[in-house]
C-alpha cells in the first residue's frame, strides 16, 4: 500500500496512509502518515465505536490540509483499544494460520532436518 | 509520543520489521488542488472487503501457493450497507467486518463528516483489495496502480485515504 500511495502522489493526488505500523510506512518516505494504536484490520477503530472512528477520520482529513512540511506523521497514541493487549493480539489473527506461516514452518523444518544430516 | 508499530505483531516478527531497510529516500508530495471544503475524497482499504454481489478474493489459489496473493481490487459504492459486505483475507480475522465494516472502510463516518461540511464530498466509488501481496507488488505498480489512478481522475477525486489492514 505504501507503494501505491507513492504512485498516486506522483500522479498529483495527495494521500494519507492510516496505519498501525507507521514506522514501516515511514520507510517509504510518504508525505502523510497517521499512526493508530489498534490491532491489525482495524485502522479506524473498534466496531460500533462511532466516536473513535470519527476521530481517526477527522485526523486523516486534517493531515490533508497541512501543507507546512514535506512530510508529516501524526500518531493518535491517546486512543485506547477496548481490549487488553493479549486478547486483542489473539482476536485479530485468523482462526487458521495463514498459508505463508505453514509454508515457512515447513521450510524451517526441512532446513533443520538438512543441517542435522550434515 | 510515537505509537509502538509492533505492539500487535507476533514477537518473532518484530526484529525483522525493525530491520526492514529504508525503501525510499526521495520525498514525493502532491498538495490538494482545491480547498478541503471542495475536495472529493476516496477511501481505500486492504482488508479484503467485497460486496456479496461481487466475486470474492481468490483465497483458494493462495492456499495452493502461499507465495501468491490475489492482486485484484473491488469497487465499493459509498452507500454500501452493512448487510451487503463480505470479506476474504487469510491473514486476518474478518469477524468484525460483519459487525461494522467502518473499522476498515469508514464510509458512514465520511458521509457524516461530509454532511457537516468538514470536507467537500465522499467519492461515489471507493476501493478494496486483499492486502497480502507478497509477489504482487510489481503487478500493482505496473497494472492495478495506474488503472486505479485513471479511475480516481475520472471520478474527479482530489485525495485518497489509504488504510492498510
Amino acid at each position: 500500500m505504501p507503494v501505491l500511495a507513492r504512485l498516486v502522489e506522483e500522479a498529483g493526488i495527495p494521500t494519507v496512509v492510516v496505519t498501525m505500523m507507521p514506522d514501516t510506512a515511514a520507510k517509504y518516505e510518504l508525505p502523510r502518515i497517521l499512526g493508530v494504536p489498534f490491532p491489525f484490520g482495524h485502522a479506524f477503530g473498534a466496531p460500533n465505536d462511532i466516536e473513535m472512528q470519527r476521530e481517526v477520520s477527522e485526523a486523516a482529513i486534517g493531515l490533508l490540509t497541512d501543507e507546512s512540511a514535506a512530510k508529516v506523521r501524526k500518531d493518535l497514541e491517546h486512543l485506547e483499544w477496548p481490549q487488553d493487549d493479549r486478547t486483542a493480539y489473539k482476536d485479530w489473527q485468523p482462526s487458521e494460520p495463514s498459508p505463508i506461516v505453514g509454508y515457512n514452518a515447513n521450510r524451517r523444518d526441512k532446513l533443520e532436518e538438512k543441517n542435522k544430516d550434515q | 509520543m510515537p505509537i509502538d508499530s509492533y505492539r500487535y505483531l507476533p514477537r518473532s516478527f518484530r526484529e525483522g520489521f525493525e530491520a526492514f531497510p529504508i525503501q525510499e529516500t526521495e520525498p514525493v508530495k502532491a498538495n490538494l488542488a482545491v480547498p478541503i471544503t471542495d475536495a472529493k475524497i476516496a477511501l481505500m482499504t486492504s482488508s479484503g472487503l467485497y460486496l456479496e454481489s461481487q466475486e470474492p478474493f481468490d483465497t483458494d489459489t493462495e492456499l495452493e501457493n502461499p507465495l501468491w496473493g490475489d492482486p485484484t481490487y473491488r469497487e465499493i459504492p459509498r452507500n454500501t450497507k452493512q448487510q451487503e459486505i463480505s470479506a476474504a483475507h487469510l491473514h486476518l480475522n474478518t469477524r468484525d467486518y460483519y459487525v461494522d465494516f467502518n473499522v476498515a472502510l469508514p464510509l458512514d463516518r465520511f458521509a457524516e463528516l461530509e454532511s457537516e461540511k468538514r470536507f467537500g464530498s465522499l467519492a461515489d466509488i471507493n476501493y478494496s483489495f486483499m492486502g497480502y501481496q507478497q509477489a504482487g507488488t510489481p503487478d500493482w505498480r505496473n497494472n492495478q496502480g495506474p488503472e486505479l489512478i485513471v479511475k480516481l481522475k475520472e471520478q474527479g477525486v482530489h485525495a485518497l485515504i489509504l488504510a492498510p489492514a
